[in-house]
């Protein structure tokens, strides 16, 4: 059985004794780093310590959060990046390498990414809010632009030459008056340098691009394709065993006995008992299983609300809980003023991740310190995690994330981090714990469940001159908008929620986008105005004008009219410095009311585009998971149970469920860098809902939506 | 303990296990072949799919006592002395693929659809895939790589 590769990586190079810190230098950094010229990537306050930075990483200490990642030039003329972020499918490995490939510049397969390893990269928040590309991506290419500066003025220094005369490309710098051309790694050779980003460092231009902003395949594809790619679930190590969790059958169930002794009579079969976490270990999780299976308990249970009784609790126990987000005019008397008013209220359901990958996590205890190796959106909120279950200082505990089966918002959490290492103590052999796909829907957290209320008022010329919002539960994200409202309050309930819940992809933005942009059609048909020119009438805002107007313009808005059986419909979107706006045209079946989406045409501006055909496959995959949540998707509860904790009865999109996609990519080049793996999933529900109005006169206010005829 | 004997990529495992055991967990914990993934273990995601005399199975669903004897193809063996498969090409030029943990199964399906129909539409490609979940949504891209692996024109 293999090793996994992750683990040669110097697991004994820090040392644990923290009084070490004074005497360290910047020598033990680079025995870490290997020699070259190392630049710190700072993020937040400029003039924070790169040395200090590196001389607390080298002692095992936890870095200042001014530095974000570290870059390399490595005397073999590899140059590695070394960031907290982790690759789950969004191709950030192919982004970043891209964006330092840009800079330097120097050939994409000369760049390796560290990525996620607690030790060896930099303390990093997560990778969740679209923020890699809106912030890391940026920090890279600075100081990618000034390890260029250096190594010109390295190598105007040796030929003494003016580096104003000097060109860097493909990993050398070149002086091409006289053809003479040196490598970046002889230039970093015998060197021990760790520089800080000067202030005045000067980035390509988006328009000069010629490796960012290019359809790069995902680097290291193969690894993929060929099944060798080992995620945490395929992680082993010599003398490991499977561990398994006895789990309350309802939420929040209450162990009254338990007998271990036939799981424990079983060949090869550890019992843990640590707290009140049971667990088995076993040479195969089929063994583990059935020595779980053996374990006789008594549980009682504690009552627990169901699925029908969701969005009575949700209203009253956020009634009271109210947090006033925007405010702007006098609400009050614009509604008085108003021509019309109107109200609806929405509701949306829970909804699980479902990443393919369940959550797993292999830990091993070596020496006091112990290493796990995981899937998650958060390695150092994970070490946070396993710190405090475990009571150890942070030296103790390492945490690598191998690239993941997806997330989507939905890991940023240690759940079996924290079992495998638990169980792996108490075996005294490393343990890897894979959750089913019962256990993840069951043990996870969700999307929050929604309920939102809306009023509005319309002035003479269809303008909305009263916005009233509520939204309970879901969050802030997405609460606000892209229109001109002069007198509005938007605000936020806090609930007490009946299931554990957690981030999504663009968090409640799918929730509050899909009850305002299904409300912004309501309040367009009552104006008696066609939905794009009702938005058009109501925002000033340039950049989602734009979208507007290119989403309809490609859709062929206005050109051909809705029937009962075939419709349109459009919704835009604003949240993560990206706007959006997705026009899509459904069928619906007569008989059954099944509503079907065909096409989807998606507007999207979230600034210049690194990768295009990345991006797009991001826009076609946010697509299917809004289909998701739009059509199908509903977490279902009682008495204390997920009743459809199983792929055969929560339904995800499949193949035929996906319509053709045509992304318009704005790539505006004179505005910041955003991220991309968020935003597009907002606008697919509303825009659905608003297809069926067209189609039926029948308002859709839940989610998912289901057309009963 | 009961041995079961299976042909794995061209090669005799005698496994010690009960024949009542699915062939996924043998294939991953004790052959050591990750590449075949456990997605929902109730055969609704196709994240298992091995070829099985060259037809597509759930191993999830799979008794190990029930393949004795067939030939057994997972991912790992799907390439030859280092070349890629076409499909396995195919799935990288048309970006057919984001975390990419549902790939091996979704290559090992489109390798056995083109196996039996050389030049599948794109109608024949979905019913083809259609037990198979790509939670990120590459599922146009998937097409798009089977119809180039076929070497189609693609539309």
């Amino acid at each position: 059985m293999n090793r996994p590769d992750t683990l040669m990586a110097p697991i004994q190079a820090h040392p644990t004794d923290s009084s070490a810190v004074g005497s360290m230098d910047r020598r033990r950094f680079f025995s870490l780093l290997g020699g070259g010229i190392c630049f710190a990537v700072l993020v937040g306050t400029p003039g924070s310590q790169a040395a200090d930075a590196a001389l607390r990483f080298a002692a095992g200490k936890r870095n200042p959060p001014q530095v974000g990642a570290w870059i390399h030039i490595g005397e073999n003329g590899l140059v590695t990046i070394y960031t907290g972020k982790v690759e789950l499918g969004q191709n950030i490995r192919t982004s970043l390498a891209q964006a330092v490939a840009e800079e330097l510049p120097l050939a994409l397969d000369s760049i390796h990414l560290v990525m996620g390893d607690t030790w060896l990269t930099p303390y990093d928040v997560g990778t969740f809010g679209s923020l890699t590309t809106l912030q890391m991506s940026p920090q890279l290419r600075r100081a990618a632009a000034a390890a260029r500066q250096l190594l010109m003025e390295l190598a105007a220094k040796e030929w003494g030459v003016n580096p104003a005369t000097l060109e860097a490309k493909e990993g050398q710098i070149v002086h091409p008056t006289s053809n003479r051309r040196i490598a970046y790694a002889d230039l970093a050779k015998g060197k021990e340098w760790l520089e800080e980003i000067p202030a005045e460092t000067s980035m390509k231009h988006p328009q000069t691009w010629t490796v960012s902003g290019k359809s790069i395949p995902k680097i290291g594809g193969e690894a993929f394709v060929t099944g060798r790619h080992r995620y945490a679930s395929d992680l082993k190590l010599p003398g490991m065993l499977y561990g398994v969790i006895l789990r309350p059958p309802t939420f929040g169930a209450k162990l009254r006995s338990v007998n271990t002794e036939a799981a424990k009579a079983l060949l090869g079969v550890v019992v843990v008992r640590d707290g009140d976490l049971i667990g088995v270990c076993a040479p195969t999780e089929f063994a583990a299983r059935e020595a779980l299976d053996s374990i006789q308990a008594e549980w009682e249970p504690v009552p627990h609300p169901s699925d029908q009784e969701l969005v009575e609790i949700l209203r009253k126990t956020g009634v009271d809980r109210e947090e006033m987000v925007q405010q702007d005019g006098e609400l009050q008397t614009a509604l008085s003023q108003a021509k019309t008013q109107h109200t609806a209220s929405y509701t949306a359901a829970y909804i699980a991740h479902t990443p393919l990958e369940p959550r797993s996590a292999l830990a091993v205890w070596e020496e006091g310190v112990v290493t796990v190796w995981t899937g998650t959106q958060r390695p150092f909120g994970v070490q946070e995690e396993l710190m405090r279950a475990l009571e150890l200082p942070y030296e103790k505990v390492r945490v690598m994330i191998p690239d993941t089966g997806s997330g989507y918002g939905g890991k940023h959490t240690g759940e079996t981090a924290i079992e495998a290492a638990r169980l792996a103590k108490g075996a005294g052999c490393p343990v890897n714990v894979r959750w089913t796909r019962q256990e993840e829907f069951t043990w996870a957290y969700c999307r929050p469940a929604g309920v939102f209320d809306l009023r509005a008022g319309l002035s003479e010329d269809g303008k909305v001159i009263a916005w009233d919002f509520h939204g309970y539960n879901i969050g802030t994200a997405g609460i606000r908008h892209t229109y001109d409202f002069p007198n509005q309050e938007i605000k936020h309930h806090r609930s007490d929620s009946p299931l554990r819940q957690g981030s999504y992809r663009c968090l409640g933005a799918t929730t509050n986008n899909f009850a305002r942009e299904s409300f912004i059609d309501e309040l367009a048909h009552l104006a008696k105005m066609d939905p794009l020119a009702f938005r058009l009438h109501n925002t000033s805002n340039k950049r989602y004008r734009a979208c507007l107007q290119a989403a309809a313009e490609r859709f062929g808005w206005g050109t051909w009219k809705a029937t009962p059986e075939r419709s349109y419909g459009m919704a835009g979107g604003f949240e993560k410095n990206g706007y959006n706006v997705t026009c899509v045209e459904i069928t619906i079946e007569p008989d059954t009311g099944k509503i079907e989406v065909v096409r989807v045409v998606m507007a999207f501006d979230n600034g210049p585009v690194v990768n295009p055909a990345h991006m797009e496959n991001q826009i076609e995959g946010m697509v299917s998971m809004g289909l998701g949540g739009a059509l199908f998707e509903e977490i279902r509860f009682q008495d204390g149970k997920i009743t459809n904790a199983r792929l055969s009865r929560y339904r995800v999109p499949r193949f035929r469920d996906m319509p053709a996609v045509e992304c318009v990519l704005m790539n505006p080049q004179d505005e910041p860098l955003a991220g991309g793996g968020e935003n597009p999933i907002i606008s697919i529900a509303p825009a659905i809902g608003n297809a069926v109005f067209l189609a039926t006169g029948k308002r859709l206010r839940h989610m998912p939506l289901k057309l009963t005829v | 303990m009961d041995t079961v004997t299976i042909n794995v990529n061209g090669k005799s495992y005698a496994v010690p296990a009960k024949p009542d055991r699915p062939l996924l967990g043998i294939l991953r914990d004790e052959l050591d072949l990750t590449g075949t993934k456990y997605g929902c273990g109730e055969g609704q995601c196709g994240s298992c799919t091995v070829l099985v005399d060259g037809q597509p199975r759930k191993s999830c669903m799979l008794r190990l006592g029930s393949v004795q004897g067939q030939a057994i193809t997972t991912i790992e063996g799907l390439s030859q002395d280092e070349a890629l498969h076409p499909v396995q090409k195919a799935f990288l030029e048309a970006d057919a693929l984001q975390c990419g943990y549902c790939t091996p199964g979704m290559i090992l399906t489109g390798v056995a659809l083109l196996k039996e129909n050389p030049n599948p539409t794109r109608e024949e490609i979905i019913d083809a895939m259609q037990g198979n979940i790509c939670r990120c949504g590459t599922y146009n891209r998937i097409v798009t790589a089977i119809q180039t692996a076929a070497g189609m024109e693609v539309k």
